[in-house]
């Protein structure tokens, strides 16, 4: 039995989806079908459909920090102080140097650069019109950076750049920094203002892969027969993590215990999955939170409603899950708010993470004609279920270059 | 351009560059920094508007010349005057 100084727990949820600004608003558009999919239009690319966010970024920043920051900073930097609000922690309270900001990122600069190259084109492209302010919106840290000047944090930040396991690494990171004993209480998931750069669109066209429908709230459908795609989405979750002793000793509400984890690569393909190196992935979880495969309950997929990813990816849940399969739950986020690329995984979890007190796994949408090699036993479609008991769940986040990342989160037993 | 009108125009680039300011009761001789959340980042993007919107351009060794309202008013004339 670990300490509880060794025992990592969420305490504070801050995010902002496509279908709400806070777990509440989100938790409940999960359960009752509201997509935040919604018709979108984006320079050069034209019209498509995207998880678009409306949270105020005034909430937190004043207007000169909007106009010199980044949306990915904007995004951070709003769900960074809902998630201390949420865990009942002020900073002034708090020792700054103590605290780290660790935020997963698919990518970050795409954005500033295609706008600064708009924002060229009408100067003939003289570079001398180009912005001081590019180099600083475009360094890597620059959304977890954000944070801190706002927060005043004086502890260690950084970017994880993951792709589309990205939101699941900066929980890692999190984690391994208060197990390391730099911080004292870690900020950390993921975010993405993908939606903001016409190339993300553009390449997933070219590649076939980016979805269409003629209504935007069924683009997003993994596991049906019919899916075409990946539906883009901004969107950001992060967590205040701490240890266990700490969040007993100031009575801090938990949402759960993060108990297992493994991130791994694929070393195979730039773009397509590999079903057998995310199986490995999800056993070493698995085993590092000292479980078995049929000690999970509810497993939330990656699936992003690819033709080729969603048949992998239940391969690869067959194979680990052996006979298993029949009693774990399996749901799908992204159908309710598309794919928000280095939010994902952490989103996602967020959207899970009151199953352990409500009893209620929430669907996955738009299913309306169920692929066969995507017809897992307990795939929950159309409408939330309560179940016996969810004391243990999987996360799986997947990406490009190969890199895959999973997390097991149980119901915390102090 | 007239002196007030390069004046307004000076304003109406400042209120972009800091939003949260209220740039409605400035002292035109009294040091912008003064009365302004104003860095040196700001003044970077006050030259980069001037630019962009009036094709001025203002040499670094200039930058003190518009330390108050009322100084780039009069460093900005000559340049704006057939503007």
């Amino acid at each position: 039995m670990k300490a509880n100084s060794e025992r990592i727990v969420i305490t504070g949820v801050g995010l902002t989806a496509p279908n709400g600004n806070c777990l509440a608003e989100f938790r409940a558009n999960l359960l009752s079908g509201v997509s935040g999919v919604r018709p979108y239009n984006i320079r050069y690319f034209g019209d498509t459909h995207a998880g678009v966010c409306t949270f105020d970024p005034q909430k937190y920043q004043k207007r000169k920090e909007v106009r010199i920051g980044t949306r990915a900073g904007s995004i951070s930097v709003y769900c960074a102080n809902e998630a201390l609000a949420d865990a009942g922690l002020r900073m002034a309270d708090l020792d700054p140097a103590r605290v780290g900001v660790f935020v997963g990122i698919t990518e970050h600069g795409n954005v500033e650069t295609e706008n600064e190259i708009f924002e060229l084109a009408k100067y003939n492209y003289d570079v001398k019109y180009w912005t001081h302010h590019h180099n600083a919106r475009t360094v890597a840290n620059s959304p977890a950076g954000e944070v801190t000047i706002n927060l005043g944090i004086t502890g260690p930040h950084y970017t994880v750049g993951a792709a589309c396991a990205a939101g699941n690494l900066g929980c890692v990171n999190g984690l391994q920094q208060l197990l390391l004993g730099e911080v004292d209480l870690a900020i950390a998931g993921g975010v993405s203002e993908s939606i903001h750069t016409f190339g993300i669109f553009a390449a997933f066209a070219s590649q076939n892969a980016l979805a269409s429908h003629v209504d935007s709230t069924k683009a997003s459908r993994p596991f049906d027969k019919a899916r075409n795609g990946i539906v883009v989405s901004e969107g950001g979750a992060l967590f205040t993590l701490e240890r266990l002793d700490r969040a007993l000793a100031r009575g801090a509400k938990i949402y759960g215990e993060i108990t297992g984890y493994c991130y791994n690569s694929d070393a195979t393909d730039m773009v397509l999955p590999n079903p057998e190196r995310q199986a490995e992935c999800m056993l070493r979880a698995i085993a590092r939170a000292g479980l078995e495969p049929k000690d999970i309950d509810l497993v939330n997929t990656h699936a992003t409603g690819t033709p080729a990813g969603d048949v992998m990816e239940c391969r690869a849940l067959r194979q680990v899950f052996g006979d298993a399969i029949e009693r774990v739950y399996v749901n799908n986020t992204k159908s309710f708010i598309g794919h928000c690329m280095g939010a994902a995984g952490a989103l996602e979890l967020a959207g899970n993470l009151p199953s352990f007190t409500d009893g209620i796994i929430h669907p996955t949408m738009n299913v309306d004609d169920l692929e066969p090699d995507c017809a897992l036993p307990r795939l929950l479609i159309g409408a939330p279920q309560r179940v016996d008991k969810v004391d243990t769940m999987l996360n799986n986040s997947f990406g490009m270059v190969g890199i895959n990342c999973v997390l097991i989160v149980s119901r915390c037993r102090p | 351009m007239t002196r007030a009108e390069i004046g307004e125009a000076i304003v109406e680039i400042i209120e972009d560059i800091v939003p949260d300011e209220d740039c409605s009761k400035l002292n035109p001789d009294e040091a912008l920094r003064e009365q302004l959340e104003l860095d040196s980042m700001d003044f970077l993007d006050i030259v980069m508007e001037l630019r962009k919107k009036y094709g001025v351009e203002v040499p670094e060794a200039d930058y003190p010349k518009l330390a108050t309202l009322n100084s780039c008013i009069e460093y900005l004339t000559p340049q704006l005057a057939s503007k």
